[in-house]
């Protein structure tokens, strides 16, 4: 029989007062990895039903729907949950060449919200988190796991890991988390 | 820890973030059949290893995912510049202009490193 595995199912990482720091797990979503050429974004886009990104690192957001681009030619794409096969669909129509994978079980999910919100990341990030413009997202390491953060609002990051170095990652957060409530 | 800029994300990332992939500008043989033992050891294991300016390949790894070249100083460890793959090696001029305006933007302001 097949279990499902969520690693942080339902956890939740209250700071010292929910306003400064609040860490949980997020939703799960419908995830995909596409791999197109650039010049055919426009029509990616069509087939998904949001407009692709131009420049690594934008991110485009429409109707729950949201393209992040990672790499030259590479973007991830998030929907609700119950999108999923439907947005399968719509690429295997697609006649440009593509690669499109879902990638949906192999991440989570980490909303990371509050004032010190980039301080938490900080920590276990090397680039400099608060120059981050809103509505952009990047891949980079957090400790030694590859993630994608994205900045979802000036005090609200999501962090999306794969499901075997969410406890790494989720345990880290928890001692900073600690740290910032005891004012360390 | 050095910041190392892509030339694919336009931003300068952390060095974390990035692997070394050896020398730059060593074409794969054309007719690997018709290469002779000596030819192929230097193509494999001899490189130049030079004291000083170094063009080299790197990786952004954990980013973009994509091999890029840079200018490095293997003295001072300092990039003078990094460039796309499949571009020719840049000359003196292009690299002492390219490391003069990123000397300039870095001392005008820090801030603005977008990540
Ligand atoms: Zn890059």
């Amino acid at each position: 029989m097949l279990l499902a595995n969520h690693p942080l199912l339902g956890k939740t990482i209250t700071g010292d007062t929910a306003s400064r720091l609040s860490i949980r797990a997020a939703e799960d979503v419908a995830r995909f990895s596409l791999r197109i050429d650039p010049a055919s974004a426009p029509s990616a886009g069509a087939a998904f039903g949001t407009p692709l990104p131009t420049r690594i690192g934008g991110m485009v957001e429409a109707g729950g729907r949201t393209a992040l681009q990672l790499g030259p030619d590479e973007w991830v794409l998030t929907a609700p949950g119950a999108d999923s096969d439907g947005i399968a669909d719509a690429f295997a129509a697609l006649q440009e060449p593509h690669s499109l994978v879902d990638v949906g079980h192999r991440e989570v999910g980490i909303l990371v919200e509050g004032e010190a919100a980039a301080l938490a990341l900080r920590s276990a990030i090397a680039f400099d988190v608060e120059a981050m413009a809103v509505g952009t997202g990047c891949r980079t390491l957090f400790d030694k796991a590859q993630i994608v953060l994205i900045r979802e609002d000036k005090n609200r990051f999501r962090i999306e890991v794969w499901r075997s170095f969410a406890d790494h990652v989720w345990g880290i957060l928890h001692a900073v988390s600690r740290e910032i409530a005891l004012g360390l | 820890m050095l910041l190392i800029r892509c030339p694919y994300c336009e931003a300068e990332r952390p060095e974390v973030e990035f692997t070394y992939a050896g020398e730059a500008h060593i074409a794969r043989p054309a007719d690997p059949s018709a290469l002779s033992d000596d030819e192929w050891r230097d193509f494999l294991f001899i490189r130049t290893n030079p004291r000083g300016r170094h063009f080299e390949r790197w990786r952004h790894m954990h980013g973009c995912g994509r091999f890029f070249n840079a200018v490095r100083d293997t003295v001072t460890d300092k990039f003078a510049m990094t460039y796309k793959a499949g571009t020719p090696r840049p000359g003196d001029e292009e690299i002492a202009l390219a490391s003069a305006s990123a000397a300039a933007d870095s001392a005008a302001s820090v801030k603005d490193a977008r990540p």
